[in-house]
Formats: structure tokens, C-alpha cells, sequence
């Protein structure tokens, strides 16, 4: 069924098309003034993607500075709760800053130097991109804002002031809903003016061509370890490998290298929030309408009219009215699946982790444990699924102490 | 021959400079909204550029921002837009009417439903700041087939070659975008924007108009000199805010300055 929406010659892998597509989605929907800047960018990662001293330089940070491999972990407590499929956790939270968020910031500051420009720019919801965002300026000495709404600023003050301590300039977003996507709407106007000496690291595989393939490809490192470590510890393919989907760049990085094995099944888990039926989620390809935000076509929460609609997610991270183009055409093309995961039952997740493995998990990557715990009862017990676990719950204590009622000043 | 090319058109039979005027429709109020047009048309504005309100406006400045804000309080979706445009053109039927706003919209509507609907409400031109001509395909088949002018921008990180598939693009007359930023934004060098105008225009018949940093007389007159036309819009648009209490306020406060730039525009032309 999946081949057939491909061309003679196309592989799954081969995407997007020169222009930036995957099939009717992604694309380059920006003003005019970027378009240089994108054709620049595509021109300067082109060149740079095959270039061995740059590889080398990413290999060398990613493994002594991020501190890759991530590791395999079986969790046999968790599976053994379960009751069917084994449960392994892909163990990015393990990663320097605490999330996957800096294999695309450590890539694309390289990036920003090769191209020459001094200063980077982000836009962060949770505020793990922007640390991430943050780090990697220090890290390159580089000159670094990050776009932060002031809803969020208020909800994850650790954050805010762990970006400054690493020398970063936090710029509270009024405008909108307060949120990430008012976020990226003035990181993207920031852009247009100091186009000439500054770079926009996008944290998700959302955005105008070339990003969507560019932090694709950054974040692919997940799912090659992945790959690799599994046939080593266990052997063969898992059964079926499970990310959450914000922008979906942890889950793009953990499918791209299984894409074209087909007996792997590749399963998205968006936020529910209060419940799909409620109207408050964030879960585009479940339940919204293909149209046109922050230069590409995708997957969108609207309203009739196309206005954008507000996103409701205990987890900052899943709290985003689109995804990236490229998973809007793997589930129009079927070859990932998306389901969605409530509020609730990903704190439960998070607790069940907590207590089961000794794993604090962030609460994004609850919402694919949630799912990962339901779907392994319906496999078979010599099966396999490899849940990303895309980072670390330390940013979300103030969130769970608030919830049990607790005070922890 | 569009309205849009017979106004430009008498506009420079008369030995003129365009003169566009910005405002997001609805705002402070969708009530003001027309009587705001006819007031501008009144002092010598010869094309109206309405903003159509949207959630996410990417390309704008704070104060333009405030402004979608405001109308989408009162719920001006594109469709209410339109039916302000019918409303206008009870009374109205030459002035030509641009509308400046967002893809995402127009595609809920669906491509050809909006330019049908346009079309009807008496729309001339569309500018779709998100929709490079890369993109445009659809849409531009749409518009064409209801005679709707699609214009486009020009930045002044357009290359040569873009620039030429941009002015391709284009029907009605060409807009550069004189300033990297959002709109608003920075103050003009005036020497630069020249030079960039009259490098453009060599490569296109279009009449080529500028925007973004055109606040008052003072800067409208030296790049009408080049210029087939200029757009002002940020400095009406705070207008919108500062006077959103009282609509007779805002309304001469609107007049004055956009008399101020028709003096400034003819002055430099005689
Ligand atoms: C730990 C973690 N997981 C997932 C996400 C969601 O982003 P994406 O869907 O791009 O992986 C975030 C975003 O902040 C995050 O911090």
C-alpha cells in the first residue's frame, strides 16, 4: 500500500523533493526577505552533509560532549507490569542537558560557524530547545536570543533561569496566545531582520524547507543507534518503535533509519490534553485540518474560518497547534501511525516509571510510555518495542508537586 | 483592463505618485472600517490595501500586530472582511481594493471559493505575505481565472534571478519591501531603497511601488521620486491604537496624516 504512492525509483528515505515536499506537505511558505536565506542554508547543509571534517567535527561533539551513544535499557519491570511485548527505552534523557533537543543544536551551531554567522536565535516552549539552543552558544561562542511566551515563562522559570546563567538572552513573547507558536512568530521576525549575521536553529522538524529535513537528519542519530544497539542486544527488528510528537522532531529522528523496514511498525503518541473530544488538546494529525503555518503545509489545529487554535497539554513541549510536514505524509501514506494520549494517563506514566524503573521521565515522553504500556498487553511477549525516551522529568517537578498539592518553594 | 491598472494608470496620466494606504480590516471596530476607507479615499489615497486579520502574523511588527489582535476580537474572519469590501463598494466603485494577509485563510476557504467570493465583493488584488511565487501555483489559477491580481514582494535580499520570477508573477503593479524587518520596523536609508528602485524597475514593466518605513510626508516625497508608488501602513495602524476609544478622533487623526503625505507626494512631483 506504501509503494504504490511512491514513484518507480522513490524510497521512503529520498524525501523531500528538491523543492522541499513530502508528497502535498512541507514546503517554503515565508515572506520574501528569508527566501535568500533559506536558499543559502540549503546550499551551505548540501555541501556540509557529506563534508568529512564536518561529520567528523559532529561525530566528535555528539560522543564527547553530548555524551552518545545513548543507551538501550530493557525495562523488564515496566514490561513485566505490561504483561506482553519486552519494553526498551531508547535513553536520550541521558543526554547532555537532559533531552534530544541538543543532537540538532550541537549540528546546527556548527552549521551557523561554517556559514559564518556569529549569532543564533531559537524559540523554546518547555525551554529544554532553548537550553539546548544555549548550551551549544557557549559551547561555540556564540551570540544567542531566545524567544520565550510569557505564559511559558511563567510555567518553567527553572529553565529561563538556567539560559541565562549560560549567557543567553531570554525575550518574553506578549503577543498571541503567549505560547511557543507566538514564540516562533517572532523568532521568524527577529530572523527577517538580522537575516545577514544571524541563524535560526529551529527545535522541531516543523518550519520552511530546509528544516524539516535538516533537523530530521540531526535527530536520525536516535534511530541508527537504535537500530544497531537492538540487533546487538537482542537481534533482528523490534516490532514496533514508539516516540511522542510535539513538532515531532524525537520521533522523525527515531523512525527515519526503520522507515524502510516494513515490518516495523512506527507509532506517534500526540498529547490529548483533556481528551480528544474536548476540543483542549494539541493532536493535529488526530484530530485537525491540513493547512499553511510557519512556512510549510501540514497537519493544523483550526478553526473554520483558519484561524489558529489555541493547544491545551500538560506538557509544554507537546503544546503546539502543528507537526512536521513529514509525518503528516506518513500517516497519509500509512505508514506511521498516530494515536493520542490524555494529560491523565501520561501522569500516570510518569509515576509508573518513577517507581517501577527508577527513570524520571519529562512528561512529553510519558505520553509515548502511556501509549507504549497499553500497546505491549495486545504483542505477544517475544515481541519488541523501543519507546524513545526523548529526555528527562527534572524540568517538570514544580508541575507534578503542583498537581499532588505539594509546596517545594 | 483591472481597476488596479487603470487607476495606476490615470494616476500616472496625471503626472502622480500612487498613493496606498495600509489598514487591518476591522480595526479598532469592523463599524469603523468602511467610513475609514471612504475618509482615506476622501484625502487623495488612490488604492486601499486591507489587512485580512489573522491568529499568527508572521511578517509584522508590533504595532501591526495589536491590530489583528484587535479586529479578532470582533471576529473579522476573511469572509467578514469580504462583506466590508461589498460594503464599501456600495458607494465606491473605483477605488481599487488590495487585500494583504496570510495563506492559511484563503485555504480554509478553499482556493477557488475565495477568489469567486472575492471577486463578487469587488477584491482587485491579493497579497499573500507567507506564499512565495514558488508555491503560488494554485492559487494564481484561481485568481486568474476571476481576474484578481496577484502581487508579490520584493525584498531587498531578493536576488537578480528572484527578482525576475517575482515580477513574473506579479499583475497590477510590484511591491518592495524597502527594509529587512517586520513592518515597522527601523527607519529607511532613503540613498539605498533609490538605488534598489531604479535597479528593479529597469528590470520590469510593472509599475514598482515601496512599503514598510514610510511614516509621513518627510519620507514618502524622496522615494516617491523613483517610485511608482508608496504604502504607508504602520504609522496609520498606530493611529488605530492610540485612538481606539473614539472613533471622530481617530478618523481626523487618520485624515491629517494622510493629508500631510498627499501634500508631500504632490509637492515632490510638481
Ligand atoms: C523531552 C521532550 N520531548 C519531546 C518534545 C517535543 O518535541 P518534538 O516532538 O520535536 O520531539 C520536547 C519539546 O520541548 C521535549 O522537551
Amino acid at each position: 500500500m506504501v509503494s504504490k504512492q511512491l514513484g518507480k525509483n522513490e524510497m521512503l528515505t529520498s524525501f523531500p523533493d528538491q523543492s522541499g515536499h513530502f508528497g502535498p506537505y512541507g514546503g517554503r511558505f515565508v515572506s520574501e526577505t528569508l527566501m535568500a536565506a533559506l536558499d543559502e542554508l540549503t546550499l551551505a547543509y548540501d555541501s556540509l552533509k557529506t563534508d568529512p571534517e564536518f561529520l567528523a567535527e559532529l561525530g566528535s561533539d555528539l560522543e564527547h560532549y553530548v555524551g552518545r551513544a545513548s543507551p538501550l535499557y530493557l525495562a523488564e519491570r515496566l514490561t513485566q507490569q505490561a504483561g506482553g511485548a519486552k519494553i526498551w527505552l531508547k535513553r536520550e534523557d541521558l543526554n547532555h542537558t537532559g533531552a534530544h533537543k541538543i543532537n540538532n543544536c550541537i549540528g546546527q551551531a556548527l552549521l551557523a560557524r561554517h556559514m559564518g554567522k556569529p549569532r543564533i536565535i531559537a524559540e523554546t516552549g518547555a525551554g529544554q530547545h532553548g537550553v539546548a539552543s544555549a548550551t551549544v552558544a557557549a559551547r561555540f561562542g556564540l551570540k544567542c536570543t531566545v524567544y520565550m511566551g510569557s505564559e511559558d515563562i511563567q510555567r518553567q522559570s527553572l529553565n529561563v533561569y538556567r539560559m541565562k546563567l549560560l549567557g543567553a538572552e531570554v525575550v518574553p513573547v506578549t503577543s498571541g496566545s503567549r505560547t511557543l507558536k507566538d514564540a516562533l512568530n517572532e523568532a521568524m521576525r527577529d530572523w527577517v531582520t538580522n537575516v545577514d549575521d544571524t541563524h535560526y536553529i529551529i527545535g522541531t522538524v516543523a518550519g520552511p524547507h530546509p528544516y524539516p529535513m535538516i533537523v530530521r537528519d540531526l535527530q536520525s542519530v536516535i534511530g541508527r543507534e537504535a537500530r544497531a544497539q537492538f540487533a546487538r542486544q537482542h537481534g533482528g527488528l523490534p516490532d514496533a518503535v514508539m516516540a511522542c510528537v510535539g513538532g515531532g522532531s524525537n520521533a522523525m529522528g527515531i523512525f527515519y533509519p526503520f522507515l524502510e523496514d516494513e515490518t516495523v511498525r512506527l507509532i506517534g503518541v500526540e498529547a490529548a490534553g483533556d481528551g480528544i473530544m474536548t476540543g483542549r488538546h494539541a493532536a493535529p494529525l488526530t484530530d485537525g485540518i491540513v493547512g499553511v503555518l510557519h512556512g510549510n503545509r501540514t497537519y493544523l489545529m483550526q478553526d473554520q474560518a483558519g484561524l489558529i487554535s489555541e493547544t491545551h497539554s500538560v506538557s509544554a513541549g507537546l503544546d503546539y497547534p502543528g507537526v512536521g510536514p513529514e509525518h503528516a505524509w506518513l500517516k497519509d501514506i500509512e505508514r506511521a501511525e498516530y494515536v493520542a494520549v490524555t494529560d491523565e494517563a501520561a501522569l500516570g506514566a510518569f509515576r509508573q516509571l518513577n517507581l517501577l524503573e527508577g527513570i524520571l521521565p519529562a512528561l512529553e515522553s510519558s505520553h509515548a510510555l502511556a501509549h507504549a504500556v497499553d500497546f505491549a498487553a495486545t504483542l505477544k511477549k517475544d515481541q519488541n518495542i523501543i519507546v524513545n525516551l526523548s529526555g528527562r522529568g527534572d524540568k517538570d517537578i514544580p508541575t507534578m508537586a503542583k498537581i499532588d498539592g505539594i509546596s517545594i518553594g | 483592463m483591472g481597476r488596479l491598472t487603470s487607476t495606476i494608470d490615470a494616476v500616472r496620466a496625471r503626472g502622480q505618485k500612487a498613493l496606498v494606504a495600509y489598514i487591518v480590516a476591522g480595526d479598532p471596530h469592523p463599524d469603523q472600517t468602511v467610513d475609514l476607507m471612504h475618509a482615506l479615499v476622501a484625502e487623495g489615497v488612490d488604492i486601499i490595501e486591507l489587512g485580512v486579520p489573522f491568529t499568527d502574523p508572521e511578517a509584522e511588527g508590533p504595532v501591526i500586530q495589536l491590530a489583528h489582535e484587535r479586529a479578532l476580537v470582533h471576529q473579522v474572519t476573511l469572509a467578514k472582511v469580504l462583506e466590508l469590501v461589498a460594503a464599501f463598494r456600495l458607494e465606491d466603485a473605483n477605488t481599487p481594493v488590495v487585500l494583504m494577509g496570510y495563506l492559511n485563510p484563503i485555504e480554509a476557504m478553499g482556493y477557488e471559493a475565495f477568489a469567486q467570493q472575492a471577486k463578487l465583493s469587488g477584491v482587485d488584488g491579493l497579497i499573500t505575505v507567507n506564499l512565495p511565487p514558488e508555491e503560488a501555483g494554485p492559487l494564481a489559477v484561481a485568481l486568474q481565472d476571476k481576474a484578481i491580481d496577484p502581487i508579490y514582494l520584493l525584498a531587498p535580499t531578493t536576488t537578480d534571478a528572484r527578482a525576475g520570477l517575482v515580477c513574473r508573477a506579479s499583475r497590477g503593479f510590484v511591491y518592495y519591501v524597502s527594509l529587512k524587518g517586520t513592518t515597522g520596523s527601523g527607519s529607511l536609508d532613503v540613498t539605498a531603497v533609490c538605488e534598489r528602485v531604479a535597479h528593479l524597475k529597469a528590470q520590469t514593466p510593472l509599475p514598482l511601488f515601496v512599503g514598510f518605513g514610510i511614516k509621513d510626508g518627510a519620507t514618502a516625497a524622496p522615494i516617491a521620486e523613483v517610485a511608482d508608488g508608496v504604502v504607508v501602513g504602520s504609522a496609520i495602524v498606530t493611529l488605530m491604537g492610540e485612538f481606539e476609544a473614539s472613533p471622530q478622533a481617530l478618523k481626523s487623526a487618520v485624515i491629517e496624516l494622510v493629508r500631510d503625505i498627499r501634500t508631500a507626494l504632490n509637492a515632490s512631483n510638481a
